[in-house]
């Protein structure tokens, strides 16, 4: 008996000493603390931590698609021209001004001087030209984004005719016809101007290499765990950026990241759950922070299948969806309904059509008048994965079931892996299915284009829609430089799909981040990707 | 002894010439063109076509397969789809990382479980014994993602003692040299950056040493309650030996061979990567790049990992086997 109880005497002195052990770890980190100069006296922050929820495949971001990509080139680069801070108006870049021709065929871009590299190497016109050239003579899998110059040298579409240094400081091109969103797809954050010296000496290394003219220099990168960037000390903008370091930190969970920033780990977090608001509000260390949508999620209605080829059904079908139970529910009222393929904050909306009200009888009527009055089953392809225009898309698609089968649709929910989702979308395999697109560059042309004009069958117009009377407005629109007639253009074209409705238009969702209160400045673009220059500590 | 180590390293080959097999036969028969994953939703057919036969997803399987085994045989793992880097250099901080988590956690695991184990099998049928083995019940079955939570919860958020996520202090990076932070703080002299380091492993590693725990000190309570009713036990008591001597020396010793077994399929299992304790503690290790690899169909990733994961399994256990003539000298391989 007395062995025993010395034993559990001995058990509880270890437990009581593995605590001690974890209480005395805790007092020595200074991980809550955002820097600290180097004699160890507190000073003010100025390291920001950044947590995300997947790392970045490229720091080279002509080389890639993927938005993580841009969250960090954003900092290392820069563009000729620039979209505002929180809108895709076109503002001065690495070009101080700009001129356009009447015909709309040459652009002639006067640089700013006295830029360089953070290699060390000046910016001028002869590096534009080389990244120019660089891209072109590419092709889809090596710089995708290019393709929205039309294609690569050799193909027809491509619009670029010759870029070409008038002098040191002045750069021109000219373009084979006009391409109206030209000024918007220059600012993207894959067009970043790359320092020709670095992009030769790293050859394809380039992609963990970036050097740039932009606010930070790139220091390091544990893949899949954090890359830092540090102040660039030379940066052309007077008294910019604030902070003197950024570390970019995943952490795939989001419940798990939202831990860290409460925890003070990190100080900015990305892709809040919208569930998770609420906790953020009510916790006075923290705040929420709005990204300004440019987004649009919807249900495809696949037009070459019956019997959605019937135009009666497809409407039907958006007299039954309602919009406002979805986004109270699953977008924590943070999402606007969306009536139009596009969202309003894109020039050329059109906000003088009405959306088919959610009205069963009226779906009920016109099914009836299409010949399906008693109804059809149908499958109903939902996302695997989240995205912030369909966070929830298995429980969306459960309520679109419901709504659904008011009307005699018996629809049965179905999902498949990303990739075979993706590749069954684009040979029209779907009945009825959920997808959404982010803008590239906040023009109308992609969207409606891009998602919905005959051209894009095989890409991205999943539901192989195809009106020529469309087609004819949409390629109107690309080639008019007028951006007024631009706009009645895409007006006009939003009536047509309107009227046709290939899809039910769902959400134009709000992506939310939370942030440390003391984050100042903090100023989310639309496009999904920002430079941190403006931002700071309280 | 030596000539049964070769036997064994040299069956390894056939071992993992049919896993590469498998593995390439499985990955090739489900879905999903990488084609298409590399070029994303903005893919025209045409690029994904061009794409697919630059890659030379178009020819034979079999072909393909002998491809990757000419390159293997060159000690070239290939390269990744999705970040373009060598996986030859790329995989090193994965499983730097893995393998320092995975030992802490065994550690804790063995430490904990065998002594649970005992305890329980030595006071069996007491209070402990029946907490123990509850707990043993509950530590099996428990899901981990709830768990890591909790852990984040309890242990960071609302006591403030430890840090929810990550290997270190990112505010004040580890200088990275054999990719195992605990040796490479200590290598620079950096003690302080050590203490951070092992405050990041003991949430992770907990929650990552739960399940093997619980199955460690099922396996000990079972084979020590056998050996303990063994007559040489029962002879060593009445020749007066104290009851703890009895336990841990001459008891243990018999009954810790099923157990090592366990142990060393434990630590395979966990050096395979733990996908969801990664992912809860943002951990960088093989769990996550191969499940990143597997989403984005990243074959070569997908291989080689595997390759890499099952020769470490297989070696372990050839580990174990060797040991047990250590442990046990009546077990002996040669013949």
């Amino acid at each position: 008996m007395n062995t025993k109880n010395k034993t559990f005497k001995w058990l509880l002195i270890s437990l009581l000493a593995i605590s001690m052990f974890l209480v005395g770890c805790s007092s020595k980190s200074n991980e809550k603390t955002g820097g600290k100069s180097a004699n160890g006296s507190q000073s003010k922050k100025d390291t920001l931590v950044y947590g995300r929820g997947g790392d970045s495949t490229s720091l080279d971001p002509i080389t890639t698609t993927e938005g993580e990509a841009f969250k960090v080139t954003e900092n290392i680069f820069e563009t000729l021209v620039e979209y505002g801070d929180q809108d895709t108006t076109i503002n001065p870049g690495l070009a101080e001004k700009w001129e356009v021709s009447e015909d709309g065929l040459t652009y002639t871009f006067h640089l700013r001087k006295g830029v360089k590299f953070h290699d060390g190497t000046d910016f001028n016109a002869d590096a534009v030209v080389f990244n120019f050239n660089r891209w072109m003579n590419g092709n889809d899998e090596k710089f995708p984004y290019y393709s929205m110059f039309g294609g690569y040298k050799n193909d027809e579409g491509h619009v670029i005719k010759e870029v070409k240094a008038v002098d040191e400081h002045t750069v021109q091109f000219v373009l084979k016809r006009p391409q109206a969103p030209f000024l918007k797809n220059l600012a993207m954050s894959p067009f970043g101007i790359a320092s020709p010296s670095a992009v030769e000496k790293y050859g394809d290394d380039f992609r963990s290499h970036p050097v740039g003219t932009g606010p930070f220099k790139f220091v390091e990168w544990k893949q899949n765990d954090t890359i830092t960037l540090e102040k660039n000390p030379d940066y052309w903008k007077e008294g910019l950026p604030k902070l003197n370091k950024i570390i970019f930190r995943v952490i795939p969970e989001n419940t798990a990241r939202l831990n860290a920033l409460a925890n003070g780990e990190i100080d900015v977090m990305d892709g809040l759950n919208n569930s998770d608001e609420e906790t953020v509000k009510s916790n006075p260390n923290l705040q929420v922070i709005e990204r300004p949508s440019m987004n649009v999620g919807y249900i495809g209605l696949t037009t070459t299948r019956k019997p959605l080829d019937n135009k009666l059904v497809r409407q039907a079908i958006n007299h039954a969806v309602d919009k406002k139970a979805i986004i109270d529910a699953f977008y924590g009222g943070k999402a606007e309904a969306a009536v139009n393929p596009m969202p309003p904050s894109i020039e050329g909306y059109n906000d003088a059509i009405e959306d088919y009200p959610y009205d069963l009888e009226k779906a009920k009527a016109l099914l009836k008048e299409a010949g399906y009055e008693n109804g059809f089953e149908i499958d109903l392809w939902a996302m695997p994965v989240a995205r912030p225009y369909m966070p929830e898309a298995q429980k969306v698609a459960e309520v679109i079931q419901e709504s659904l089968s008011k009307i005699g649709i018996k629809a049965k929910i179905q999902s498949v892996d990303w990739a075979t989702y993706l590749e069954k979308a684009t040979k029209g395999e779907f009945d009825m299915f959920m997808l959404g697109w982010t803008g590239d560059n906040g023009d109308a042309d992609n969207f409606l284009y891009t998602l919905l004009d005959k051209d894009s069958i095989g890409s991205n117009n999943y539901t192989h829609y195809s009106n020529d009377e469309l087609h004819e407005v949409l390629i109107a629109a690309q080639t008019e430089t007028d951006q007024a007639k631009r706009n009645e253009l895409y007006k006009k074209a939003q009536e047509i799909i309107k009227e046709d409705a290939p899809w039910v238009p769902l959400v134009h969702s709000t992506p939310l981040l939370a942030a440390s209160k003391d984050v100042v400045n903090y100023l989310p673009h639309p496009t999904g990707s920002e430079a941190l220059t403006k931002v700071e500590f309280k | 002894m030596l000539t049964y180590t070769i036997r064994r390293v040299l069956s390894l080959i056939p071992v993992l010439f049919g896993m590469t097999l498998v593995v390439f036969a499985i990955i090739h028969a489900i879905p999903g063109n990488p084609a298409q994953v590399i070029l994303g939703q903005r893919a025209t057919a045409e690029a994904i076509a061009t794409l697919t036969k630059e890659l030379g997803l178009d020819r034979p399987w079999y072909i393909q397969y002998f491809d990757y085994l000419g390159q293997l045989f060159q000690g070239d793992l290939g390269t990744s789809l999705r970040t373009r880097g060598p996986i030859n250099e790329e995989i090193w901080p994965y499983l730097g990382a893995t393998f320092e988590l995975t030992l802490v956690a065994m550690i804790i695991a063995v430490i904990v479980g065998v002594n649970a184990g005992i305890i329980s099998a030595w006071f069996s049928k007491s209070w402990f014994d029946y907490a123990a083995m509850v707990f043993a019940l509950i530590g099996v079955s428990m899901p981990i993602f709830w768990l890591g939570l909790m852990e984040q919860w309890v242990f960071s958020i609302e006591l403030g003692w430890l840090p929810t996520t990550g290997r270190e202090n990112v505010r004040d990076p580890v200088t990275s040299i054999t990719n195992l932070y605990l040796i490479d703080t200590l290598l620079q002299g950096r003690t302080d950056q050590f203490w951070t380091v092992v405050q990041h492993l003991i949430l992770p590693s907990m929650a990552l040493a739960t399940i093997p725990m619980a199955i460690i000190a099922r396996m000990t309570r079972a084979t020590m309650l056998e050996v303990m009713k063994s007559d040489y036990v029962r002879t060593a008591r009445a020749k007066g030996l104290s009851m703890f001597w009895v336990v841990y020396k001459h008891s243990l010793k018999n009954a810790v061979i099923p157990v090592l077994t366990v142990i060393g399929l434990q630590t395979g299992l966990l050096l395979g990567g733990a996908i969801l304790t990664e992912t809860i503690f943002g951990w960088p290790g093989i769990g996550r790049y191969l499940y990143d690899a597997i989403a984005y169909r990243d074959y070569p990733v997908i291989q080689s990992g595997i390759l890499i994961i099952a020769t470490i399994f297989v070696l372990i256990n050839l580990l174990v086997d060797l040991l047990y003539v250590f442990i046990d000298p009546r077990i002996k391989y040669n013949k």
